[in-house]
């Protein structure tokens, strides 16, 4: 009797520790499907346009005073650039750069920084959301995107905006990053040129970094030195809109 | 009058109506596989803290690698002031290789196994959206079928007779007869805590960490403090839904496992006689 209770407890325990490895096992296999990726990538759709539905274009990101600034604001992702032109740029305080903006635009426009810098601009204090999961909380001053899409003229086959930017991560590919017009348009969503009340350092993103302020950090693209309007991000790079997308990360960060 | 011990019998009720049944599967898998990319995700930065931002002065938990004195690596968590060695299982654990590496939770935890927060967040978001339809669709079934009031209420007198109800527990007696048609007293409060308590709460800390929801609803920051400290209290809450599962899964066994695996499958369950009572 109590050897056969025993057994049936072995027994029990081997058959939970197989069912266990077998779910893991199934769970890494799905993982790796791409049918079944398809399958749980649904769930952006739907995060997506809910909050799309709740979100009006004057819900802001919470803004905070200058006491809640972050001792400590972590540079993650690139945090300088390999690019010779770059860094010689990088030497003369970026007097030589310029922003290109083209595309599906009226006016191609290329901007001196300077020239950024005289342009209407917001100064705002907002939260910094990394996917990993931290948060910090910077200043950021910069050239509303709005108003200077307006002034170049988008054509009305432009839905989307690609940021093609300096930096390359895992040496391989440029970093990029591409928003729709509902975010550009957005007041807060600014190229940001000064944080916390200087320019923009290289580990940062200098000169230019994007800040979007509704989604998550991998947004935010750094060292951004061209801005290409285009109706589809199909054809570029990987085709999902970002160096982080093409990587299996969301195109919507809003969460 | 004659007096006959008739036999006692068993009988076989209906106690889990099919909504009640499908809701429970779905439940079930979701919290396992929420659980397990939860922790996936948690990895990739894992250490908590109060507050709206990641200071390291005011963590409250943390799972690092820390360098020894003689070269070798120890995997520690703290937990306040307090530091405990929690090599090969939190902070250092051996990966698909065998190799000790650094990670929070171990690789046979987390979902997937191997380290990818993009696909721990994929699945993460996925099951959310399919537990949050499933809750609404068992809260809708439970309010109009009356199951909430019917089932779930705890009545005055079993209120009143909570203590005797946890000593029976303690003692692992578990209710016979007529008693044992219903939920008791401490099942349905655990229940209630865990359908309007924690799933709730749990569903709020989650949405408090989106920045789109925080545009949209700004005082989900205020109610929780800041969102760095939604982040500890919804990994808290999936602590404590993991102990209500270990506790659902123990009762389970103690009070009859085949029974209650049954009757959540097919929706019966046998009702053993209570001793001396079927005297006529």
């Amino acid at each position: 009797m109590s050897s056969d209770r025993i057994s049936r407890r072995s027994f029990l325990a081997r058959g939970a520790a197989l069912g266990g490895a077998t779910f893991l096992g199934g769970c890494d296999q799905l993982s790796r499907s791409p049918s079944f990726r398809e399958v749980l990538s649904k769930a952006e759709w739907l995060t997506k346009n809910v909050q799309r539905l709740v979100l009006t274009e004057r819900s802001l990101a919470r803004e905070y005073s200058e006491a809640d600034l972050s001792t400590h604001f972590k540079a993650n992702g690139s945090t300088s650039v390999a690019d010779p032109i770059y860094q010689a740029m990088a030497k003369n305080g970026f007097s030589d750069f310029a922003l290109s903006i083209d595309g599906l635009v009226e006016r191609p426009t290329s901007l001196k920084l300077e020239e950024l810098r005289r342009l209407p601009s917001r100064t705002q204090i907002t939260r910094h959301d990394c996917v990993e999961g931290w948060s910090a909380i910077g200043k950021w001053t910069g050239a509303q995107l709005g108003p200077l899409l307006q002034s170049v003229g988008l054509k009305p086959e432009a839905r989307y905006l690609v940021f093609h930017c300096a930096d390359k991560l895992g040496a391989f590919s440029k970093y990029y990053e591409s928003i729709d017009l509902i975010d550009a348009f957005h007041p807060q969503t600014i190229l940001a040129y000064d944080m916390n009340g200087a320019p923009l350092s290289v580990p940062h993103g200098a000169p230019i970094r994007l800040r979007v302020e509704r989604q998550l950090g991998y947004k935010h693209a750094k060292y951004v030195q061209r801005i290409e309007a285009v109706s589809s991000f199909a054809m570029i790079e990987g085709g999902r809109g970002g160096f982080w997308e093409d990587r299996g990360y969301e195109w919507y960060a809003g969460i | 009058m004659a007096v006959t011990a008739a036999p006692p019998q068993r009988e076989l009720v209906y106690r889990h109506a099919l909504m009640v049944r499908i809701t429970h599967w779905v439940n079930a898998l979701c919290l396992l596989v929420l659980l397990m990319s939860g922790l996936q995700i948690f990895n990739a930065h894992p250490t908590l803290y109060f507050g709206s931002t990641s200071e390291p002065a005011r963590a409250v938990l943390s799972m690092d690698v820390v360098q020894q004195d003689d070269g070798s690596y120890k995997g520690i968590t703290s937990i306040g002031s307090h530091a405990f060695d929690t090599t090969g299982l939190l902070g250092l654990s051996k990966g698909y290789d065998g190799k000790l590496e650094g990670r929070g939770f171990p690789q046979w935890l987390t979902l997937p196994s191997y380290r990818d927060l993009a696909t721990g967040r994929r699945w993460h978001f996925f099951f959310a959206w399919l537990l949050v339809i499933n809750g609404l669709a068992y809260l809708l079934y439970s309010f109009l079928s009356g199951h909430v009031r019917r089932d779930l209420a705890p009545t005055r007198g079993e209120i009143g007779h909570i203590g005797t109800s946890f000593w029976d527990h303690a003692r692992l007696r578990f209710p016979k007869g007529d008693e044992a048609k219903r939920y008791n007293v401490l099942q349905k409060l655990a229940y209630l805590a865990v359908i309007f308590g924690l799933l709730p709460l749990v569903f709020l800390t989650g949405l408090t960490m989106s920045p789109g929801m925080d545009a949209a609803f700004p005082f989900l920051l205020d109610m929780f403090g800041g969102r760095q400290s939604a982040r500890t209290i919804h990994f808290l809450c999936a602590f404590a839904l993991t102990l209500f599962f270990l506790v659902h899964i123990a009762m389970v066994f103690l009070s009859g496992a085949f029974n209650n695996i049954r009757s959540m499958i097919t929706g019966r369950y046998a009702i053993e006689p209570t001793e001396g009572t079927h005297v006529q």
